[in-house]
């Protein structure tokens, strides 16, 4: 069927091998059949062929090799969803010989133009770093480039990449620390969780423990105080003195200050716990856990809490993750401890971990309440957690003082309880708590020893009896008789049990050997002729020991001391203690166990690398002549700081920039007072643009924002200057070249703005203004989807001379493809109510190649709503909107020092 | 990351393998099975399991273990996440996920495994862009594909991964424009044996339905936003607004989802709905015992509480029940040792009550444990939290959307003990 003509028949045929591969069946002997039709144009066969080509291309490589140049094909093609797929095909088929090509085709596609591309280009290089380490130094380089990339499309998938090739080479985030957290909250949620990880991990190396005072306060004595507070000279002396003294030591006179790149990320990653997906919200719970100052870890608690209502599996994870937490504070479950009660339709090993998580918040406030609790679960009908429950009350009381004597009752009253595991479960237990204060309870072991007659399950025996023994003396006439009755049954004990018969007797013999002697004769006899060689090793060990004979040497003197010296008492640990070593989330923290290519948790660091490696350089913009003054330079700088971090969700500032900023830039071009706070607002309506042009290169980004900046100092500063120069040359009628050198530090392009302002009562006339050399070209129509044709425009700030209340939009057409565009024009206009535009004149005919340009008007209202209309040519019709900068909305007027003062009283 | 994936069925079958990277033969798999045949109930496989080379994270969905086979570190949440959106994915698609079905399309899971990872890194989970790839099946589309013999592979690229809302398929048209918002509540309670509350606490979620032309903005606003004590959100809603404003703006994707999860914490009282009497006793002597429920409503709110359901987990030496149900119907299965009395709508005249003997083996003790209630009800057009949508508004699109708002509480994991 697939040499068929037919695109049905090869498509039916391809859905049936599919179903095979599916189903685990070889379908491998059809290769040559499948690989011709690689380059079917059905759309839906090429889709089954490439799936079928990465399943089998690696156990038939030559033949796969026929299929490469038609992904090479592919990776040319203009539109970008067909390079991105030959790019996924080409790099899954796993032969060694195409490697070459893969790092050619990865390596181009990591500077492709679409951000998809690029993607996928990053999810490549991991398939080829397992196909082939040797090129490892390569992918790297790739790497670097990508990590550098802007858009949130790509940076999950580099992450990712980065994680499995290069782990250790966190010098490659420095420069990009900053910008992966401002783009975090974007990323899809896949991509968040690798990207947290990854930044656990770095903040680790990069930053001071936030927790430092606080240990230290608990470990510094009163004594260091009162001798720095006694002399205050002093103390800066030995400052001095102790300069270079160790990081910790400076640390507790220094009050910590948390690096703000710490503090940028504990706050980027905060919304996150509000994250539908579990394991986003999982990542972000560790990253507190791992890094944030103890006062702020109480957040995740709220939301790890919120996932117990999730599938089982979920739970199962995060009870893990909570129980380990506990362990090292407790405070941040405790408002939370009734979600962990558990229900009687859990399953047991949810109920377990509940179980594990009460204990751990167990404290003297609470106690009686989860008591209370413990006390309903005994009754379940679950043996397995009823038993979990008795050792997890046994937890309690040996943490617990105050509650071990009502624990310990409860537990003897279980020792009534029909169910034979519930009984030999207490008893366990039981001997563990007696352990720690065995004086007050001679009629518990009393009473225990009682049961020795009913209990058959033989660890219960075996306590009872290792019991009986040690305490031998608080029982002193029960004791022996025990020892008869089991002598009685020795030999059909079960070994544990026999072993501890033999104990009991050896400590009897010890302690009162006049009742117990022919006793322990028998029950020696008997151990040494039983069938397990224990038994008989441990008889025989201790007939030396303890009869004496004329040939036993020094040991036996010491017999009683051997047998009967204190012992500690057993600690009830959880499990999960010290678990934390592990970063929690993981698959290594879950098992307890290393996995493969599990990146330790760093320690911090006693003193924090240089944190300037982080800055990213400012790259003067180009076009901006001259240097850009220092003060200017560092200012902006701060101030983008200040910026990325107030507005970390990007895709925000477009819903929302319209009707709340259109308010604030009315006011502005009504007074020309306010324009401080009108260059504010264009900042963040540039923002808003690039939000949208993620595909804009880095380098115009910050030129924008550079130039805005720039802006907004020019407006600030114009009336400053102003009232400066008017006192300067009160006399002087002073027209505009002779400011220039009381402007020198200012740059070069300002003063250039700044020869159209004059100082008279008159509005400058707009048209002076020269067009300024910084005027930023936006993408209107891209070549790839206007077929050839593709059209930028620009806000060229000239008065448009038909509606002055227009803002003039320069367009430039440029043709290129192969035929002649004709007919250029606009239809179908679509705007917000009061906007208005005027179109530009049709243009005939655009020859392939050339370029045309045209200037429409729009008036945008003052607002930043784009305007939306289609732009037609003979053949089609694309859709397009201009959405202006609320910078480009503006107009510079110029006031007198009173009119500013007039209008100033006014607003 | 994610190596391959196997879906296996109750029985023990794997009826579907994808491998991502290279085949790893199904062999991994008897670890599995080993640790299924230990754990008595198939939700107690413990989720992730370690084998000498790999590791095995599971997860238990529509009577199916989806098993995984990772090699290196991953964080396991990840992977069960993901487990669980393939299966929400084939619900999605072929409005169940069981064997039948899956055999049934197998071909188009296949597709949809190949989407959802590159390399074992999940490249596309959104339905909606996932939906433009591979269509779903409908009945009208296999009739007429039988007919012309074309597939469920869309001819088009899937170009919502490149937008910026990559939940919402572009050139979305409808003639009618609709947007629906159904507010769920589900009380979590464990009440002791005399009826008092132990905990409880209600669990929310607002599903919607958004069928919309272009590219609406929506923005939904509630009355009293106090009430949530911790949500969790669908991406598309910007969290600034949330925490500023309290209200919820997002760009809705197209379809079916759910828009945000709420919690209303047991520190405000919780309404409880309907009180329940029980008495469930043994006799020391004789092989039988008492059981007598009534229940009654006691916090409805004016409402009337329908679908109610009391199920009951015997211990294993009840052999039969013989009750009298005065409202409803009783069944009692003997293999499983489930009683279930399906009561429907519960009348405040005549309260439902169920009584009668339960005859147990003869010769076992009597089961001292007693087993615990668990209720199912449904309350239409409330929500027992008090919560109110005051205003759902839309910018962006011209057309004035059809918009509706229904309230709805049910019991989630409400439990009376005895």
């Amino acid at each position: 069927m697939l040499d068929s003509n037919k695109d049905s028949l090869k498509l039916e045929a391809m859905k049936r091998i599919v179903a095979m591969i599916a189903r685990g069946k070889n379908a491998s002997d059809l290769f040559p059949a499948v690989v011709k039709n690689v380059a079917c144009k059905n759309i839906e066969v090429k889709k089954l062929v490439y799936v079928y080509l990465v399943r089998y291309a690696e156990e038939q490589q030559d033949l796969a090799l026929l299929s490469i140049s038609t992904f090479q094909r592919g990776l040319k093609d203009p539109n970008q969803l067909i390079r991105a797929s030959a790019l996924r095909v080409l790099s899954s088929i796993r032969v060694t010989i195409i490697v070459p090509i893969m790092m050619l085709a990865i390596k181009e596609a990591a500077s492709d133009m679409s951000p998809y591309v690029r993607k996928t280009a990053a999810h490549a290089i991991p398939k080829l770093y397992s196909l082939d380490p040797e090129q490892k130094d390569q992918l790297i380089e790739v790497i670097e480039k990508l990590l550098a990339d802007k858009t949130t499309l790509v940076a999950g998938s580099v992450v990712m990449a980065f994680e499995e090739v290069c782990p250790e080479r966190i010098d490659l985030i420095h420069k990009n620390y900053r910008k992966l957290c401002n783009l975090l909250i974007d990323v899809e949620e896949w991509g968040q969780v690798v990207i947290i990880n990854m930044l656990t991990r770095y903040a680790r190396t990069q930053f001071l423990n936030p927790n430092i005072n606080e240990s230290l306060l608990e470990e510094g004595s009163g004594g260091d105080k009162t001798f720095y507070g006694s002399d205050e000279d002093e103390d800066e002396d030995e400052e001095e003195k102790e300069k270079n003294a160790e990081a910790p030591a400076m640390a507790k006179r220094k009050p910590y200050v948390m690096d703000p790149d710490h503090r940028l990320l504990l706050r980027n990653t905060k919304p996150l716990l509000q994250s539908r997906n579990a394991a986003v919200v999982m990542a972000v719970a560790q990253l507190y856990f791992h890094l944030a100052p103890k006062a702020e870890v109480g957040v995740i608690a709220k939301a790890l809490v919120r996932l117990l209502r999730s599938h089982s599996e979920v739970q199962y994870v995060v009870l893990q993750n909570v129980a380990t937490m506990t362990i090292k504070r407790r405070g941040m479950f405790e408002p939370y401890l009734k979600s962990f009660y558990i229900r009687s339709t859990d399953p047991t090993q949810i109920k377990v971990l509940k179980l594990e998580v009460l204990t751990n918040l167990a404290n003297e406030t609470n106690i009686s309440t989860i008591l209370r609790e413990f006390q309903t679960y005994i009754k379940s009908m679950d043996k397995d957690f009823v038993a979990a429950t008795i050792q997890a009350i046994g937890r309690c009381a040996t943490n617990i003082g105050e509650v071990r004597d009502t624990c310990l009752n409860g537990l003897v009253q279980l020792l009534s309880n029909r169910d034979e595991l519930v009984v030999a479960e207490s008893v366990v237990v039981i001997k563990k708590l007696l352990q720690m204060q065995p004086e007050k309870h001679s009629d518990i072991i009393k009473h225990m020893a009682k049961l020795t007659d009913n209990i058959q399950v033989p660890m219960a025996r075996a306590s009872i009896l290792w019991l009986i023994g040690e305490y031998c003396e608080h029982v002193p006439k029960i004791a022996p008789d025990v020892l008869r009755k089991m002598a009685k049954s020795f030999t059909n004990e079960e070994d544990i049990v026999k072993l501890q018969i033999i104990n009991l007797a050896a400590k009897l013999y010890l302690t009162n050997s006049k009742q117990t002697k022919l006793l322990t004769q028998y029950v020696l006899n008997l151990a040494k002729y039983d069938q397990n060689y224990d038994i008989r090793d441990r008889a025989r060990f201790i007939r030396q020991l303890i009869v004496p004979t004329e040939k036993s040497g020094a040991l036996s003197k010491y017999a009683k001391k051997l047998f009967l010296a204190l012992k500690p008492a057993p600690v009830l640990e959880s499990p999960f203690k010290d678990r934390d070593h592990f970063q929690l989330g993981s698959l290594s923290h879950l098992l307890n166990a290393k996995a493969g290519g599990y990146q330790e948790l760093p320690d911090w660091p006693e003193a924090a690398p240089d944190p300037s490696v982080r800055n990213v350089e400012v790259k003067d913009s180009v076009r901006a002549v001259g240097t850009v003054p220092e003060w200017t330079k560092c200012s902006s700088r701060e101030k983008r700081k200040e910026k990325k971090v107030e507005k970390p969700f990007y895709s925000d500032s477009e819903g929302e920039s319209g009707p709340t900023e259109s308010a604030d830039s009315e006011s502005d071009s009504a007074s020309g007072s306010e324009s401080g706070s009108g260059s504010e607002e264009s900042g963040s309506g540039s923002e808003s643009v690039e939000s949208e042009e993620g595909s804009e290169s880095e380098e115009e980004e910050e030129d924008e924002e550079e130039k805005n900046k720039k802006k907004k100092k020019k407006e600030l500063k114009k009336p400053v200057q102003e009232i400066k120069l008017l006192s300067l040359f009160p006399v002087e009628p002073a027209p505009s070249p002779q400011v220039t050198p009381v402007n020198t530090f200012l740059s070069n392009s300002l003063v250039t703005d700044l020869e159209g302002l004059s100082l008279s009562d008159t509005v400058l006339s707009p048209a002076t203004i020269a067009p300024s050399s910084a005027l930023k070209n936006y993408e209107l129509l891209h070549r790839i989807t206007g077929e050839g044709l593709s059209v930028e425009y620009c806000f060229s700030r000239q008065p448009f001379s038909p509606d002055a209340n227009m803002v003039a939009v320069q367009m430039q057409f440029t043709n290129n493809a192969t035929s002649d565009t004709k007919n250029l024009h606009m239809e179908d206009v679509k705007l917000q109510s009061g906007m208005r535009v005027k179109e530009f004149p049709e243009i005939e005919l655009l020859p392939a190649g050339e370029t045309a340009a045209a200037v429409m008007g729009i008036d945008f209202c003052d607002s930043t709503q784009a305007a939306n209309f289609q732009l037609c040519t003979h053949t089609k019709k694309f859709f397009v909107s201009i959405q202006p900068p609320v910078g480009e909305l503006m107009r510079p007027i110029f006031l007198t020092e009173n009119e500013f003062k007039k209008e100033q009283g006014e607003s | 990351m994610i190596h391959s994936l196997f879906l296996i069925n109750h029985s023990g079958d794997i009826f579907l393998e994808k491998h991502w990277k290279s085949v790893i033969s199904r062999s991994v798999c008897d670890y599995f099975f080993e640790a299924r045949e230990k754990a008595v109930d198939p939700e107690n496989v413990p989720p992730v399991l370690q084998t000498p080379h790999h590791y095995l994270i599971s997860i238990y969905r529509g009577k199916l273990f989806f098993l995984s086979v990772i090699q290196t570190e991953v964080a396991p949440l990840f992977v069960i996440e993901f487990l669980h959106r393939v299966a929400d994915t084939i619900q999605d698609y072929f409005g169940e996920c069981s064997e039948g079905i899956i055999k049934d399309n197998i071909v188009t899971v296949y597709e949809l495994l190949e989407e959802m990872l590159d390399n074992g890194f999940p490249l596309a989970t959104e339905s909606n862009v996932l939906k433009e790839m591979i269509r779903p099946p409908t009945i009208l589309r296999s009739v007429v594909n039988t007919l012309t013999g074309s597939s469920n592979v869309g001819d088009t690229l899937p170009t919502g991964q490149l937008s910026n809302v990559p939940w919402r398929r572009a050139g979305v048209k409808y003639t009618n424009n609709e947007a629906y918002f159904d507010v769920i509540e589900e009380i979590d309670a464990i009440l002791d044996k005399s009826g008092t509350t132990v905990f409880a606490e209600i669990q929310g979620v607002i599903e919607a339905c958004v069928r919309l032309t272009g590219m609406p903005d929506l923005t939904l606003s509630f009355m009293n936003p106090r009430l949530l004590d911790d949500v969790s959100f669908h991406p598309c809603v910007r969290f600034k607004r949330w925490e500023s404003e309290r209200v919820l703006s997002f760009i809705p994707p197209d379809g079916n989802f759910t828009l945000m999860n709420y919690h209303v914490s047991s520190q405000n009282l919780v309404a409880i709905p309907v009180y329940v009497k029980q008495s469930i006793s043994f006799f020391e002597t004789g092989p039988c015992g008492r059981l007598d429920i009534t229940i009654g409503p006691k916090q409805t709110m004016g409402k009337t509480v329908e679908n109610m359901m009391v199920t009951i987990h015997m211990p294993k030496a009840v052999l039969n029940a013989n009750l009298t149900a005065t409202q409803g119907t009783y069944t009692y299965d003997l293999t499983t040792k489930v009683l279930v009395w399906d009561i429907g709508k519960l009348n405040p005249q005549k309260l439902p009550n169920l009584r009668g003997s339960l005859s147990t083996q003869v010769g076992v003790p009597k089961p001292e444990d007693n087993p615990s209630l668990n209720i199912d009800l449904k309350i239409q057009q409330l929500a027992i939290s008090g919560l109110k949508v005051s205003r759902l508004d839309m910018y962006g699109e011209k057309y004035k959307p059809f918009k509706g708002v229904k309230y709805l509480t049910k019991a989630g994991k409400f439990q009376v003990r005895t």
